[in-house]
Parts: structure tokens; C-alpha cells; sequence
């Protein structure tokens, strides 16, 4: 039977549907197509175009903004995976911008320097879909509320070191099953608690989960980092400096990328992380001061 | 009565369950070729096509794969799963299993922003049109001896297609509330062979 089409495009299941796809994948940040074209043979789910890693940019200093257009298409161009790219907080000209270069996600994304220190991109007014960092629940719905439909843990990117996504990730999963397990009456009051949306909060106190797909980001740089936080409940993970700012990228994104799928197996995790070279170089994030943290810019 | 396998290595294995749990047909997930055994049928999810087929090969299942389906197993592939099980690819890559007769184009309506979803009439398919969501969709281009469309978009437009006990749809059934497709695809695998 042929059906003629009356497409309904940029509807909020294909945005959040997308997100489905991804999930139980590894979402590498490239800066060259050739970098993008390793990632995807390594079975990377999707790639971030970007022109600097977060550990270059927060070694270089200076402001942080959306990639060369040019960059950004060029990656499009060598890759049949989704392209995702980094618009800076608020600065919804720049999303317009990856919009129109067909970017196929936007991360509305604290690595870059906030364009705006109040509000975040009103996300529902693109066909695109975004996706958004979150330390918390509170600020996960903030930013549902904003439209985004994809969520992942902030972490502190280019960090090299896990802490500050596992602190987050725990936080938001501690955050839902306290909701899931509360009466009815008290969730007024938790929405005000946690400035968030009260119908996104009635939301998960039926469902206990979040209504997007939510994966982890910030300071992941090994397979067992990528492991750990499957195994405390996101749906994947997004790796930045940790590939190919490691001493074998190839090797590196190939044995994250198992080490996600195969995250409940620890033979299989033994396997994967022999002989990776040197991760990426770290940092500990209590030695770094507020202003130079990531993770505290937006709300 | 075996169960039915859902492919669990990427993708929204986890809707396909639900959607079997919820017409009450029994489903296990398969990450591993020794998985391939004891089920009447395998489902291969919506995800990303090439990391799926990298990672079939990297888990060397693409050989007992083709065993399988050679030996009656019933295929259902769903988006990516379409891409997975295809004889030919317009664009060459990843390098499908070749499971069904079918070449297909990938990302055939666009990228991410030209996502849709619509309403589809499905041969086979009772009652009123099913409600098809197509992200990042692929098209079947050119059908071999003994494939029958079962949707269209449009005219010329092969959405659904069937070649005895393997199905593949471009769009998503498991993200919709509606399990008459599932329960087709149970149908066919359930069914003696």
C-alpha cells in the first residue's frame, strides 16, 4: 500500500528518538575528518565536530566558541554516523548556525564560554535536537523544560579524571528513585526544591526514569571508565579528550566503544583495556579553582 | 515455544522488549553468538547501522548469523536493522550480512532534521493505518525475486518489506504505543518453518 507522506518534521519523538538510537553507544569528540573517519571505523555511535578537545581549550584559555563552520561540514561530509557540535550556552545564533549546516544534534555545551549568563537556548523552537549537561536532577528538567532531548552528566570535561561524572550521574539516579518513592502530595513542594518543571517532576515520580535518554560526559578516559558508568545507570557515554589525546586513539576508541556494550562482563573488560598505551594525562579537579571548572557555568 | 532474541549490542533494544513484554511473547537479549540459540526469531534494532555491523563482526557473529537464517531463523530489522540484514547498500558501507534480497539506500530522506513521522497503511496490518516514526530512515531501492512491499510512502517508496519469515520496516515501530507489528513478526516466528 502506498501512503502519501505529510511529514511532521522536528516533532519531539523524532528529536528525543534519535537519542534512543544512540543508546549503548560512545560518542567521540573528533577535531578532523580523518579524526571522525577513526572514530566511526571504531564504532563510534555518533561524533562531536569540534575544533579544540576540552583539554586543549582549557589549556589555551581565551573564549570558547562554536567550531568553524567549514570544520563542522567537512566532518559531515566524511562520515555517515550523526554529526553532533557545540553551540555556546544561550548563544542561540550559533545554534541557528548548525542547524542550517545540517548538524544533526547541537550540545548547548559548558565547555565552550557562555554567551548568556541567564538563560539557556530556548531548544524547542528548532527542528534540531539538543542535548544539555546536567550536575543535577533540577537542572536536567530546567533544561527538559527548555526543550533539549537528550541529557548527559556534565562531569568536568578535559579533566581526565571520572569524578565529577560519577558525582553527577549518582546524584541525578539518587534524585529519581527518592522522587519515585515520595507521595503524590509532596511533589509540589520537590519541584520547588529543585526549581524544576512540576509537571516533568509528576513525571518521573510515574515512570522513575527520566522521559529522555541520558548518558554520561566529563572525564571519561579508559574502558573501565566508560564501564563504570554504564553499570551506574546511564544509557552511554560521551568521551572527549580521552581518545585522541591518548598515546593509541585507534586502539583506545576501539576498546571503550567494547567495553560499553559489553559493560556487565568483566572478562571481556580485562581484555579490552591490555596493552592501551597511556591514557590522557589528569587532573585533580579540587585543585582547580571555581572559575576555571566547567561544570559550574549554567544552572 | 522459544523466545524471541532482540539484537542488545547498540540501539533501542530495550523498546522492542517492552513492546514484546506487553503482548505477553517472551524475549531474550542477544549479545553473543552462543546467544543464538533457542529462539524462534531475532529482531534487530533501531541504532547506528555501521556500529552494528562492526560490532556483529567484531563479536563474530555474522557467520552462525547467516546459519541461522539459512536454517529457518525468523529476522525482523527495524531502521539500522533494515540497513543490517540488506544484500546490497547504495553507498557501500558498512557491509551488510545479506540476509534478505533487498538493496537499500541509507539516510535516504535526509539528515536528522528532515526526521518524520506519519500515518502508514501496512499490508498485513488490520484496523486503522499504523503511526510510522522515521529518524534518519533508510528506503529499500530495488527488491529481489519473492519480496513483497508491504508499505510505500509515497509512490515507488518501499517502507515495509517481507521475503519469507524475514521482515524489515524503515521506521520504528517500538517507539509507538501500538504492537501490531510485533505481533505479526511473532507470528512468522512462531510459525512452523
Amino acid at each position: 500500500m502506498a501512503t502519501e507522506i505529510k511529514p511532521n518534521t522536528g516533532t519531539w519523538t523524532v528529536k528525543s528518538g534519535l537519542a534512543q538510537m544512540l543508546k549503548g553507544g560512545v560518542i567521540m569528540d573528533v577535531v578532523t575528518p580523518d579524526q571522525a573517519k577513526i572514530a566511526e571505523d571504531a564504532g563510534a555511535v555518533a561524533v562531536m565536530a569540534l575544533e579544540r578537545v576540552p583539554s586543549d581549550i582549557r589549556a589555551d584559555g581565551g573564549v570558547a566558541r562554536m567550531s568553524d563552520p567549514q570544520m563542522i561540514s567537512e566532518i559531515i561530509e566524511a562520515v555517515t554516523i550523526p554529526v553532533m557540535a557545540k553551540a555556546r550556552i544561550g548563544h542561540f545564533v550559533e545554534a541557528q548556525i548548525l542547524e542550517a549546516l545540517g548538524t544533526d544534534y547541537i550540545d548547548e555545551s559548558e565547555v565552550l564560554t557562555p554567551a548568556d549568563e541567564n538563560n539557556h537556548i530556548n531548544k524547542h523552537d528548532f527542528s534540531v535536537p539538543f542535548v544539555c549537561g546536567a550536575r543535577d536532577l533540577g537542572e536536567a528538567l530546567r533544561r527538559l523544560g527548555e526543550g533539549a532531548a537528550m541529557i548527559r552528566t556534565k562531569g568536568e570535561a578535559g579533566s581526565g579524571n571520572i569524578v565529577e561524572a560519577v558525582r553527577h550521574a549518582r546524584k541525578v539516579l539518587g534524585q529519581i528513585s527518592h522522587i519515585r518513592g515520595m507521595e503524590t502530595d509532596e511533589l509540589m513542594a520537590t519541584a520547588r526544591d529543585l526549581k524544576a518543571p512540576y509537571d516533568l517532576v509528576k513525571g518521573i515520580h510515574q515512570t522513575g526514569a527520566l522521559p529522555v535518554v541520558n548518558f554520561a560526559a566529563g572525564g571519561i578516559s579508559t574502558p573501565a571508565d566508560a564501564a563504570l558508568m554504564m553499570q551506574i545507570g546511564v544509557d552511554g557515554v560521551f568521551v572527549g579528550s580521552g581518545i585522541f589525546k591518548s598515546e593509541t586513539p585507534q586502539i583506545m576508541a576501539n576498546a571503550i566503544v567494547k567495553a560499553t556494550t559489553h559493560y556487565k562482563d568483566p572478562e571481556m573488560l580485562a581484555s579490552v583495556s591490555k596493552g592501551l598505551g597511556a591514557s590522557m594525562p589528569g587532573i585533580d579537579v579540587r585543585t582547580l579553582p571555581e572559575s576555571e571548572q566547567f561544570a559550574t557555568r549554567g544552572w | 515455544m522459544a523466545p524471541i532474541g532482540v539484537l542488545a549490542i547498540q540501539g533501542d533494544f530495550l523498546e522492542h522488549r517492552n513492546m514484546l513484554d506487553s503482548i505477553g511473547i517472551e524475549s531474550v537479549e542477544v549479545r553473543l553468538p552462543e546467544q543464538l540459540e533457542n529462539i524462534d526469531g531475532l529482531i534487530i534494532p533501531g541504532g547506528e547501522s555501521t556500529t552494528i555491523v562492526q560490532l556483529i563482526d567484531i563479536y563474530e557473529m555474522r557467520q552462525p548469523l547467516i546459519e541461522k537464517v539459512r536454517n529457518g531463523l525468523a529476522v525482523w530489522g527495524t531502521c539500522a536493522g533494515m540497513i543490517v540484514i540488506a544484500k546490497n547498500l547504495k553507498d557501500k558501507r558498512p557491509d551488510p550480512l545479506g540476509l534478505m534480497d533487498i538493496e537499500v539506500s541509507r539516510n535516504a530522506f535526509g539528515r536528522q532534521i528532515n526526521s518524520f513521522e506519519t500515518d502508514l497503511d501496512i499490508n498485513g496490518i488490520d484496523g486503522p493505518p499504523m503511526h510510522a516514526i522515521f529518524i534518519r530512515a533508510p528506503l529499500v531501492t530495488e527488491i529481489g525475486n519473492g519480496v513483497e512491499i508491504l508499505a510505500e510512502v509515497d509512490q515507488g517508496k518501499p517502507v515495509a518489506v517481507k521475503q519469507n519469515r524475514i521482515l524489515a520496516t524503515s521506521f520504528h515501530p517500538e517507539l509507538t504505543e501500538d504492537p501490531r507489528m510485533h505481533a505479526m513478526f511473532a507470528n512468522i516466528a512462531h510459525s512452523m518453518q
